[in-house]
């Protein structure tokens, strides 16, 4: 090894590490805020990544259908739900009853039904124009973004008082379920989205992709976002305090269901982002984003599933083993990365105050 | 009268059929790991004849997985519950080698779909349809030595497969004098293949050859081309399909790779044998499946029926099917059947050879603006 190729080996690791750090963050917010470990992360990696690819090759991913199909699912448990709930709401409250229900069902089916069918026509009319990039880009997101909140809805918002363990075995399961049809939408091959139109240039021996900057940049950039979400605005707060004491936040009136769908959406909006930005850069197939996300969750491990910083800097550091570990012996790269998270745990269980899951209702 | 005479009938006539009725096994892998070559395997089974010489034949498919422990599971349900008269299977070398096991404690014909790990003295009732990995192998072995190429790079698949595939090359290479220099490991759903590629650059050799498959061999392809390397990139007959050259595109221009004669039948020369059967099968499987679908391992299966095809009539003379006597009386006619021209080549098998194919079955095909062409 010289400095060439260990510049070479860090300037990968840099672009992996950028996209493991976001995916930790996410698998982080969806934990703290619904103690749910969001195996399901990879998934959506894989179907942004491509739904964009398919949507370049002029035709419209089967991923529209599910969003369709997920939101009309929402859209009629949330207004069973709304039903059954009315007649008490309605003798409570004094103005017009009638009026709320049906606002709130208007709503209901903007959010779920409309917004998913706009979604379908956008994909469609971005389908055959291979000259708007960023439009595709923009309808990938609309695609994949949505999923999130709509699956907290179906598969966790009902459990959302149950134990880590169910919540997990309800994640494997989704991830799962997501996997199958992923390879029905997209057959078992990979598909590779175009390379941004960039710039490439020589920074001394290295040469960089404007691809690898956007990677970099937009990691960076969403994580200064996150932080300032977290840190100024109301949401952030809601979400930090649902995270830090669930009934605490309940009392005060932070609805957990809406801190819920909160955190989905945005790890559904990470899982996307990152799918898209490495898209151009490999091969994805249709269960490709789980492993992608498992060296995420590494990191988010070494950040002990509650810290960013260190989640972040976990991640970067997993994917310098990586890169370093693929010189060396790459036979061995998998099991090098994911037995790194062996001592983690052991230094963890050391350290870590054990948390009691029973004190929480 | 004339009601109950019908329904006696049909049912004679039902009966005689059942007993003549030849079941066979399949199970594959079209989910998991191998779904990308699992559903073009499946796919044949939709172009199958319904008789096979004169008998009505019915198949019973089950999923795997890609994984070996169901596709034992399978196989054993296949054998012993629904008392298939041949298995096939699989779609990858572990399912594979588990159900040749079960194939041979149990006593019934394999049509192995993929190659398999095991030593030809364990292959009595195995029969394995696609070509030998060093017969393929063998063909970019001499197109290396013609064109002079001393040092290899190799770099594969951390699995099963990437071990087949340098096994072939260094056994026909060995002799050759040509010299394999690196052995390089990446994951077909790897992000990156960076680390791989400098390590196999940092050696320069003559030449480098891919033991992936599918749309896999074409990220350390593309790697190596951003890399700036110009010399000749090889792969194997894993990676010939359309989708390799859709993810690699400009890059994998000029890649060459051994493969059936069935991915090319247009370009092969028309006294060939295998012209007419490869035509045929591509024609129909892309009528169904659409253009530019083609690819060897469809081929696979449907080579697998053809050789049951031309076992199955002496087997008929001799048992019955659905007895253990019809099993052990194919296995002996699979064993024997001679000069039966099939998409991939023309078998010939023997007690010492299972595989039946010779140089016949293969062919370079290269990337030339964007398809698979035959190299001339």
């Amino acid at each position: 090894m010289n400095t060439a190729i260990a510049l070479w080996l860090s300037q990968d690791a840099v672009m992996n590490g950028a996209i493991y750090a976001l995916l930790a963050l996410g698998l982080i917010v969806v934990y703290t805020v619904t103690r749910v470990i969001l195996v399901p992360q990879g998934e959506f990696i894989s179907y942004a990544a491509l739904s964009l690819a398919t949507l370049q090759a002029g035709a419209v991913p089967g991923t529209v259908y599910l969003l369709i199909i997920a939101g009309v699912s929402v859209a009629l448990v949330d207004t069973i739900a709304l039903v059954r709930r009315s007649p008490n709401r309605g003798a409570a409250s004094a103005t017009s009853p009638r009026n709320d229900a049906s606002g709130a069902i208007a709503r209901i089916l903007f959010w779920n039904v409309l917004v998913p069918l706009l979604v379908a026509a956008a994909a469609w009319w971005s389908a055959s124009r291979r000259d708007l990039l960023v439009l595709q880009v923009l309808v990938t997101i609309a695609i994949v973004t949505p999923m999130g909140p709509m699956l907290y809805r179906l598969a966790f918002q009902p459990l959302a008082n149950a134990s880590i363990l169910v919540l997990l075995i309800v994640a494997v399961a989704v991830h799962y379920m997501m996997t199958g049809l992923g390879l029905v939408f997209f057959g078992g091959e990979g598909l590779r989205s175009q390379m941004f139109p960039g710039l490439t240039f020589q920074l001394g021996i290295l040469s960089i992709t404007g691809q690898s900057i956007a990677v970099v940049i937009t990691a960076v950039v969403l994580i200064l976002v996150l932080a300032v979400l977290f840190g100024r605005t109301l949401y952030g707060k809601a979400l930090r305090a649902t995270a830090i004491n669930r009934i605490g936040a309940r009392l005060v009136g932070i609805s957990a269901e809406f801190s819920g769908r909160l955190a989905f959406t945005l790890a559904a909006l990470i899982g996307a982002v990152s799918g898209i930005l490495i898209s151009p850069i490999t091969t994805i197939y249709y269960d490709t984003g789980f492993l992608i996300s498992l060296k995420g969750f590494v990191g988010a491990i070494i950040g002990g599933m509650t810290s960013y910083p260190a989640a972040a800097i976990g991640a970067v550091m997993v994917a310098f083993l990586e890169s370093f570990s693929s010189f060396w012996a790459s036979a061995f790269k998998e099991s090098i990365v994911f037995t790194l998270i062996i001592p983690v745990l052991l230094w963890r269980s050391l350290t870590a105050q054990r948390i009691e899951e029973d004190e929480e209702p | 009268m004339k009601l109950l005479l019908t329904v006696a009938f049909a049912l004679l006539s039902a009966c005689g059929a059942s007993a003549q009725e030849i079941t066979i096994g399949l199970t594959m892998g079209a989910t998991g790991p191998g779904a990308s070559l699992g559903i073009h395997y499946k796919n044949a089974f939709q172009l199958m004849p319904k008789t096979i010489a004169g008998s009505p034949v019915k198949f019973i498919i089950y999923e795997d997985k890609t994984d070996a422990t169901e596709a034992a599971k399978n196989a054993r349900k296949l054998i012993s519950e629904d008392k298939v008269d041949a298995v096939m299977g699989s779609v990858s070398v572990p399912s594979t080698t588990q159900i040749a096991q079960i194939a041979t404690e149990l006593k019934t014909p394999l049509l192995a779909l993929s190659p398999v790990a095991l030593s030809p003295d364990k292959l009595e009732w195995v029969f394995v349809v696609p070509q030998p990995t060093p017969l393929m192998m063998g063909a970019v072995v001499e197109h290396m030595k013609a064109h002079g190429i001393k040092t290899v790079g190799y770099i594969g698949f951390s699995d099963s497969w990437g071990d087949l595939v340098l096994a072939a090359t260094e056994k026909e290479g060995g002799p050759a004098g040509i010299q394999i220099v690196t052995n390089e490991r990446y994951g077909r759903a790897d992000t990156s293949v960076t680390g791989q590629v400098l390590k196999v650059l940092a050696a320069n050799p003559d030449a480098i050859v891919v033991g992936g498959s599918g749309t896999g061999g074409a990220l350390p392809h593309v790697a190596f081309v951003e890399r700036g390397y110009k010399k000749q990139i090889y792969h194997n007959h894993g990676t010939v399909n359309r989708e390799f050259i859709k993810v690699g595109g400009k890059a994998v221009e000029g890649a060459i790779a051994p493969t059936g004669p069935l991915i090319v039948p247009e370009d092969l020369p028309d006294d060939n044998p295998i012209k007419p059967v490869a035509l045929d099968f591509t024609k129909r499987y892309e009528q169904t499946f659409g253009e530019g679908s083609r690819n060897a391992f469809a081929g696979y299966s449907y080579d697998a029926f053809l050789l049951l095809n031309a076992a199955v009539p002496a087997a008929l003379q001799k048992a019955k099917p659905g007895t253990p006597e019809f099993r052990q009386a194919l296995r002996d006619a699979l064993e024997n059947v001679h000069n039966v021209v099939g998409t991939h080549g023309i078998y010939s098998m023997s007690p010492k050879d299972h595989s039946g194919l010779d140089s016949r079955a293969r062919v370079l095909v290269h990337v030339d603006n964007g398809t698979w062409r035959l190299l001339k």
